[in-house]
């Protein structure tokens, strides 16, 4: 067979079929819109079942913990009558330690209930831990594909402990340099093995999440009387925002705010074997925040599940210095030492509530396990042997790639709005671009609307801007010939 | 004496794609070097020294071949030297608590 690079992606649609189960033509409706809910209904899992599953494994039921010293310090910096309560949901306590393994357990329990003898996934992060771990408790086998190394061969600590830990788990792990050709080996490997596809955007990957939005809705309610007042997660590929989301309104909170934080690493370039070191941050960050949601499904399966845009009221960035220093606050205030990607959102809450009256309640929706290569020290220590100045200072002087400043004090953190009417102006913009010379419906204007947490006159507009045309009825006709 | 012998954990190497193989819409300082992978498991032929053309089972049981890159393979990642940057912010925060 022909493993060139381009025969292999040529073979994509394919070997996708036969590796998620999923006819992912049926849900298409036209070349801008697909049946965005009757693919996530397609494996029939209803959230009762997702939560009988995730607990055959111990996954999930995780405790909300109030940060009362974290929102003493806050209150001492905020006006009379500010500083809003603050609470985490220590997905840490889950078996492989991270929210990841809400995603890992529902696609393993239904690879392994279509009949599959193993699963692949593409994660340098927490979530090929989570498959791994996953896959272990119920006898499937695992290969993790992992971004690691820059052409030197220096790798990411961070990374290399995900190694570790995949490896902990009995994976088969491929550490590969860098490179979007990960994608390209994902397909070679479940070509050769015809393993299921894990990947983090399929249907079982963010109804896994689902659980967590509606657990900590729930456990809101049942301390506080009261739904959450706003809902803070840490975005990269977009999964954890649209799980989160859903299961909050499956709880019955509708008016919950939902916050998407990314650690701004802005002007570095993600497939470069340059900055991927310069990085102290291998996800949560604005490298994947920002292009997941002005294209979803760049991804690794046709149509991504994981829609961010759809479920975002306002999105953030902070700094990677303001992200150590808050790691710093939670273990030495209250007395949790986590990883970095809860604390992306956690950094966040300081500064969000400042904004919030004194019974109002913010909830950091993760925590994850930390170790060796995961500390701020093992973080700051790799940035400097790699050239980054480190420094305390004012965190405005932040430069992705070059400078890290820990901020003096707690009120310099402050949270970065990112303009969403630009990201959701790019997102329809792309939509078009990628569908060159088709003629966009009202039933497409109307899926924009939906997949962009917009209005129908709102992408109508938009598209005029664009100087395109759109069809009056359904029918489709071709741009430029006719509209 | 060979660096490793049948059944011994093994570190392969491989080349996945050269240069020229890569896609042409990478950065340059991405497709001007190989793309390369590397995968444990335990050696299958009898003996190897690094270097040599090898097969491995993985750890869930795939044969799988390369080149020899490294014979038990430690995890060295670390904790990191203690951060001067970090180091006092405990107690800065503490006694601001205490002031308010």
């Amino acid at each position: 067979m022909d493993n060139s690079y381009h025969a292999v992606m040529s073979r994509k649609k394919e070997i996708l079929k036969r590796a998620t189960g999923i006819d992912y033509d049926k849900f298409e409706i036209s070349p801008i819109t697909f049946d965005y809910e009757g693919l996530m209904n397609s494996c029939e899992y209803s959230l009762e079942d997702v939560q009988r599953i995730l607990q055959e494994t111990g996954v999930g039921n995780t405790p909300l913990v109030e940060l009362k010293n974290l929102t003493e310090l806050v209150r001492s910096i905020s006006l009379p009558g500010r500083g809003g309560r603050i609470f985490i949901k220590d997905e840490a306590a889950n078996p492989s330690g991270s929210f990841k393994d809400r995603r890992a357990a529902l696609s393993i329990f239904h690879a392994k209930k279509l009949g599959y003898k193993g699963v692949v996934a593409a994660s340098s992060g927490n979530y090929g831990a989570a498959v791994a771990s996953q896959a272990a408790k119920r006898g499937l086998k695992a290969i993790i594909l992992q971004e690691v190394y820059d052409s030197r061969k220096v790798g990411q600590p961070e990374i290399l402990e995900k190694t570790r830990a995949c490896e902990a788990y009995g994976a088969e792990v491929w550490q590969l340099t860098v490179g979007p050709e990960l994608f390209y080996i994902m397909l070679r490997v479940l070509e050769e093995t015809e393993f299921f596809s894990a990947s983090l955007y399929v249907p079982t990957s963010v109804g896994g999440i689902d659980t967590l939005g509606y657990e900590l809705g729930e456990q809101v309610f049942q301390k506080e009387g009261r739904f959450p007042d706003m809902a803070i997660i840490t975005h990269a590929g977009g999964g954890n925002v649209t799980g989160t989301a859903r299961g909050l309104k499956k709880a019955g909170s509708h008016n919950t705010i939902v916050v998407g934080v990314s650690v701004d690493l802005q002007g570095l370039h993600m497939a470069s074997d340059i900055d991927f070191n310069r990085k102290s941050f291998t996800t949560g960050h604005t490298g994947f925040g920002i292009p997941f949601l002005t294209w979803p499904d760049r991804t690794d399966v046709p149509r991504n599940c994981a829609r961010g845009l759809r479920y975002l009221d306002r999105y953030l960035s902070v700094t990677q210095g303001e992200v150590f220093y808050t790691t710093e606050l939670l273990a030495k205030l209250e007395g949790i030492e986590r990883g970095p990607a809860g604390n992306t959102s956690l950094a966040a809450a300081i500064s969000l509530a400042r904004e919030l009256d004194r019974d109002q309640i913010l909830v950091v929706q993760e925590t994850e396990y930390t170790a060796a290569g995961k500390l701020p020290s093992s973080q700051l220590t790799f940035a400097k042997e790699n050239g980054i100045e480190v420094r305390r200072g004012d965190p405005k002087e932040n430069i992705p790639g070059k400078v890290i400043v820990i901020p003096e004090r707690v009120d310099q953190i402050e949270v970065e709005d990112i303009d969403m009417e630009k990201i959701r102006h790019s997102y329809i913009e792309r939509a078009m671009k990628m569908t060159e010379s088709y003629v966009p419906t009202q039933e497409d204007i109307q899926f924009l609307a939906e997949d962009s947490k917009t209005s129908f006159d709102y992408v109508r507009e938009t598209l005029e801007s664009l100087n395109i045309k759109t069809a009056n009825s359904a029918s489709r006709l071709v741009r430029g010939r006719e509209a | 004496m060979a660096d490793a012998k049948r059944g011994d954990l093994a570190q392969i190497h491989k080349i996945v794609l050269e240069p020229d193989q890569r896609p042409d819409n990478l950065p340059s300082c991405t497709k001007s070097v190989p793309y390369e992978c590397w995968i444990k498991g335990f050696l299958i032929d009898e003996n190897a020294n690094v270097g040599d053309e090898v097969k491995i089972t993985t750890f869930i049981g795939r044969e799988l071949s390369g080149i020899l890159y490294q014979v038990s393979p430690i995890y060295d990642h670390n904790f990191g030297e203690p951060q001067k940057e970090l180091v006092s912010i405990g107690n800065e925060v503490r006694k601001q608590l205490e002031k308010s």
